[in-house]
């Protein structure tokens, strides 16, 4: 069976969504090829006029789009730039931010929550950016979501995985895709999150701020595939003290 | 006088002259008038009023 990604119904082989913002419009594209990513975010923002070019002229044919409620700092912003997202007509994905944490850019879970509850109703595919909170993903799975996006780190710190015992925790006990947002600097700390068990990880400024970007965004495609099929080979033991041989002790030289 | 994307700006007649007027592209963006989102279906049927509110969105990249 191929193994999918799968978020109210709608199936991806990529386990790679990828963030559009801070690159320069040509490099999009070789990005999200190179990426191999069938999932792109993407924000709303005040629509300049005229022959201003528009990112979604850069995105190659047939990837969903997953648009953000970055500028949120409540759930009623983040209920209004879902609507207006989905009017531009495309889909009905939404990815939500609500922060109003200006330092650190931490979620708010409280609206976050608020926000999923009625977008859900509404037919959205609800996406959550949360903090990672056993609690409150299943509060979000309750609330119709179609995935828990807690953070690894702030966002867009490149740190890493420094919430990884709560987001195990998370994706030990609740029953829904655990896609890690947020953080993510390197190809080892994504291949680290798929090694969790997460079902996918998306990264923006690590691929839009290396020297190389389409490069940077192919090592995270081998490193997220990599994650994904060691978790699902499952891995060894750990011997926690001593060493457990590899090859025969026996059968030359001293006996 | 219309309150455009947070600037003042002269009055239109209507939506469709005004997204005309402006550029935009109607298959990129999504309007809302006085907090009320337009479908698309509807912009060349609708009218706009002296001191009207009016957000015309479009995607950037983000994360």
């Amino acid at each position: 069976m191929e193994d999918k990604l799968i978020l109210n119904g709608h199936e991806f082989t990529s386990r790679f969504i990828l963030g559009s913002g801070k690159y320069s419009l040509d490099l999009i594209k070789a990005a999200v090829e190179n990426a191999g990513a069938q999932i792109i975010t993407l924000a709303l923002r005040r629509a300049a006029g005229g022959d201003v070019a528009n990112i979604l002229d850069y995105i190659p044919e047939g990837v969903t789009l997953l648009p953000n409620t970055s500028g949120a700092r409540n759930a009623d912003e983040a209920v209004r730039i879902a609507r207006l997202a989905r009017e531009t007509g495309c889909g009905d994905f939404i990815k939500i931010e609500a922060i109003r944490d200006s330092k650190y850019l931490l979620p708010d879970n409280y609206e976050t929550l608020k926000a999923t509850e009625i977008l859900a109703k509404e037919g959205f595919v609800v996406m959550p950016y949360m903090y990672p909170d056993l609690n409150f993903a299943r509060d979000l799975q309750n609330a119709g979501a179609a995935c828990i996006m807690p953070l690894g780190s702030p966002i867009g710190s490149n740190k890493g995985l420094c919430t990884k015992d709560f987001i195990q925790i998370i994706i030990d006990e609740v029953d829904l895709p655990v896609i890690v947002d947020a953080g993510i600097g390197r190809p080892s700390q994504a291949c680290e999150a798929m090694e969790i068990g997460a079902a996918a990880v998306m990264a923006n400024t690590a691929i839009a701020t290396a020297g190389d970007v389409p490069a940077m965004a192919s090592a995270f495609k081998k490193a997220i595939e990599a994650g994904r099929e060691s978790y699902l080979a499952g891995f060894g033991n750990v011997v926690e003290k001593g060493a457990r041989a590899s090859s025969p002790l026996t059968g030359f030289l001293h006996n | 006088m219309i309150y455009l994307n947070g600037k003042e700006h002269e009055d239109y007649g209507s939506l469709a002259e005004l997204l005309e007027g402006n550029g935009y592209k109607r298959d990129k963006i999504a309007v809302e008038i006085n907090g009320a989102i337009i479908k698309k279906s509807d912009y060349d049927k609708t009218a706009i009023n002296s001191g009207d509110v009016i957000e015309v969105v479009s995607f950037v990249g983000g994360g």
